[in-house]
């Protein structure tokens, strides 16, 4: 890649990786951000978006990867050099200084730029010079007034509410005119009014002073009202990047679609082109380009399910309603149908037990390809009947002799969690639940971070330690080609196997010449 | 058993009653004590001599001059060493174990200390006097600096930090203008613990100045085995002074720093 970045793009990260104590805190995050854009960052705790905040603003220093500004490498450049001025989680605003000297802090340390001069070399020699006392008063008060605190600046901090503080970290920030403003988690120790106020107000800021605001949260809502763009991420890895509408409407995966907002996840089967099957039930849809009968995921957004009469024709299954529950401007309706539990909102109420019809527009039915359909690890035979997983010896039925190179297959079905780490063969932790309608989807990570998917009746908290056991009999096991031998040596990313690591991979180049385009049209607009 | 539960109830206040006790007993009976005997002389006839004898000789004065001029030296030269020392122990993962092995001295008797100091001075052939006592002073104080300030460094939160570096500052800006400011609370309970005790102390001067050196904790000693329990008294009163006026200060001190919370350690 020599060609040139576009000017267009503020900051780009590139294959960025942030690894602690071996575990990827981060994981290949790979974004381009344009001038003046509002992007979110969101995710569940530990996901990595703060990490990820932290490296743009110089404080973690990526494993692998770099961080670009305006066409700049800045990944090894301290943080006090860097451009960009952040609003912290609790907004760190200085106890033994008052407003005003808080919010002058950055300007009292910034030199600034005062004409040239040829010294006796004859170079001729950038000047610098300090803000005047009086110009540092102006910045302030004009600070202040924008975060609606002008008589504030002789008061101590520590004496400001919660919101207040808010807005000094705000204006503290802000008056240094940075080009790029972080916002790590800034409204999540305001109260929910307070917090829906400040939303407005810092999409209206970031609107009038144009520079580019990115923003940290875990609250979908804010980052759906906020956002120009939204970065979802999971487990250090980045799933999808789009706009809140994008994100809404079309989900990268089930991880997305269950984070953001509320959805039913049920899996299906396409049959063929515009049919999928779910629920026992054939329904039309307006997705092609799927393998016949391959395994999917069916995502349904309970404002999209329509409620019915059960002997309305339109009706395309019937169901029977499991609880109702009344949610100010609608009832959530818990309904099952064949064996599936989907939720719907509506604005009437219904009784439990209830028989009624459903319809889903074709439109509505979001189907995505599934992340994985069996749990695939290679790794060689270690013993009579025995096959080596994540570092332990698994039990398994094969006639093949020891060291033999093979492939193990395991369903997700057949993947056994024990309450008790130490009754399992190997332990893990649940590093994600989803629940698709009848049963949970489980993700564990094991000590080797190889993630086992895993279908289970029981929900499992996440981050609880767990054991694994597999069925001698479930476990699959095929001999490898010496030739996948060869190539296994040389794949160096241990938690995908080649396929997920080459469709990951496509994922993202497929996004970045997007990005690229994107960003072309905007500049020829531009000229 | 009924009667006995209705004068004595268990309530919170009871468990004080040891302590209140031993206060009475060992803080202000002797101080009381003390007081009275300042007003008395070998006849326990009532006078103002005493006062006469502590005001009017230079030499005391001079030995209070000395033992102020020692305290504020070894205070000054505790905190030189200490601050370096409880920062970068601070900013270590290990820090709260290598602080212990500072604090670790303190378990021999300061005596003990002391006289094994002399020992290795002689045994160095170094010249006893002013510089051995100071060394013999920072040598036992200096924990007690350390202590206060690795408590309040390390426990100024790291975004601070980060907001100042943030905010343009490099590193020696981000020390001066945000940690060292926010360690002023530590600074001054550590100056606190060492001022105080280094004025009152006594024996470290006179075992490492060969009874050269002669500092008030000294004098009051001396006057007590002469048996001049007036004048004695009196020093021990002017003693009790300037410890409660810097108490006084540094309170003062600390209060203006509107530091992010008060510790004694």
């Amino acid at each position: 890649m020599v060609e040139q970045t576009p000017v267009n793009n503020i900051i780009e990260l590139r294959n960025l990786y942030k690894t602690y104590d071996g575990k990827h805190a981060v994981k290949n995050a790979s974004l381009v951000i344009k001038r003046g854009e509002f992007v979110t960052l969101l995710g569940p705790s530990g996901c990595g978006k703060t990490t990820t905040l932290r490296m743009i603003a110089g404080f973690e220093m990526p494993t692998s990867g770099s961080v670009i500004m305006d066409g700049k490498d800045i990944t090894n450049t301290p943080p006090h050099l860097r451009p960009v001025n952040t609003v912290f989680q609790r907004y760190a605003l200085f106890p033994h200084l008052n407003v005003f000297n808080n919010i002058a802090f950055g300007l009292k340390l910034k030199k600034v730029p005062n004409g040239t001069k040829v010294n006796r070399k004859g170079e001729t020699v950038q000047l610098f010079r300090k803000y005047s006392k009086d110009e540092i008063k102006q910045k302030v008060d004009r600070a202040l007034k924008m975060v609606d605190l002008e008589d504030y600046d002789h008061r101590n901090v520590s004496s400001l509410s919660g919101g207040q503080q808010q807005r000094v970290a705000i204006a503290r920030a802000l008056v240094n005119e940075p080009e790029v403003l972080l916002l790590d988690e800034p409204l999540g120790a305001l109260d929910l009014k307070m917090r829906k106020d400040m939303q407005l107000e810092l999409m209206d800021m970031h609107k009038r002073l144009g520079i580019t605001f990115i923003y940290v949260t875990h609250d979908q809502e804010e980052a759906l009202t906020m956002s120009d763009k939204i970065v979802v991420m999971s487990r250090g890895e980045i799933q999808q990047i789009a706009t809140p509408e994008k994100i809404y409407d079309e989900p990268a995966n089930a991880f997305v679609a269950d984070f953001i907002g509320e959805s039913t996840i049920l899996s299906g089967v396409m049959l063929e082109d515009f049919k999928v099957e779910f629920c026992g039930t054939v329904f039309e849809c307006v997705d092609k380009g799927f393998k016949p009968n391959e395994p999917i995921d069916v995502i349904i957004r309970p404002e999209d399910l329509k409620i019915r009469d059960k002997d309305d024709p339109s009706a395309l299954i019937t169901a029977s309603v499991l609880s109702s529950v009344f949610k100010g401007d609608h009832y959530q309706i818990t309904l099952l149908a064949d064996g599936n539990e989907l939720v719907a909102h509506d604005t009437e109420n219904y009784r439990e037990g209830e028989i009624v019809g459903l319809y889903i527009r074709p439109f509505d039915l979001h189907i995505m390809h599934k992340t994985r359909l069996i749990n695939e690890i290679d790794t060689y035979v270690t013993g009579e009947n025995l096959v080596e997983i994540c570092g332990a010896d698994f039990e398994c039925r094969t006639n093949l002799p020891e060291g033999t190179p093979v492939k193990v297959k395991v369903d997700f079905d057949d993947v056994e969690i024990t309450d008790d780490p130490e009754d399992g063969v190997i332990s893990a932790t649940v590093t994600s639940m989803i629940y698709k309608g009848s049963y949970y989807q489980a993700i564990l990570t094991a000590d080797d971070h190889y993630n086992f998917f895993a279908d289970t009746d029981y929900e499992w908290l996440k981050g609880d330690r767990i054991g694994i056991k597999i069925a001698p009999e479930k476990i699959i096991v095929e001999p490898r080609d010496e030739s996948e031998v060869q190539q296994q040596t040389t794949v160096v990313d241990e938690t995908l196997s080649p396929e997920e690591f080459a469709a990951f991979k496509k994922e993202i180049e497929a996004q970045e010449i997007a990005e690229r385009s994107d960003a072309d049209t905007h500049t020829e607009d531009a000229q | 058993m009924k009667a006995i539960s209705k004068k004595f109830r268990l309530t919170k206040k009871v468990f004080s009653f040891p302590y209140i006790l031993f206060l009475l007993l060992f803080v202000v009976v002797p101080l009381v004590l003390i007081l009275v005997n300042a007003f008395l002389d070998a006849d326990k006839h009532l006078t103002f001599d005493n006062f006469k004898v502590f005001f009017g000789s230079a030499s005391s004065m001079i030995v209070l001059g000395n033992s102020l001029l020692v305290g504020v030296i070894t205070t000054l030269l505790c905190l030189l060493i200490g601050y370096p020392v409880a920062y970068i122990l601070s900013n270590m993962s290990s820090g709260r174990m290598l602080v212990l092995l500072y604090v670790l001295p303190m378990f021999i008797n300061f005596l003990i200390r002391t006289l094994a100091t002399k020992a290795i001075f002689m045994a160095l052939d170094v010249e006893l006097g002013m510089g051995t006592v100071l060394f013999g002073m920072v040598y036992n104080y200096l924990p007690f600096m350390i202590m206060p300030l690795h408590t309040t460094i390390s426990g100024i939160d790291k975004s601070y930090i980060e907001a100042a570096q943030d905010l343009g500052a490099n590193k020696a800006t981000v020390f001066l203008k945000t940690t060292l400011p926010l360690s002023v609370s530590g600074i001054i309970s550590g100056i606190t613990m060492v001022f105080i005790p280094t004025i009152s102390t006594y024996a470290i001067s006179q075992l490492l100045s060969n009874g050269k050196i002669f500092l008030f904790g000294d004098s009051i000693q001396l006057s007590f085995e002469q048996g001049l329990y007036g004048v004695g008294s009196i020093m021990s009163l002017v003693m009790l002074a300037f410890v409660l006026v810097s108490n006084l200060i540094m309170n003062k001190f600390n209060r203006n720093s509107d530091a992010v919370r008060r510790s004694l350690w």
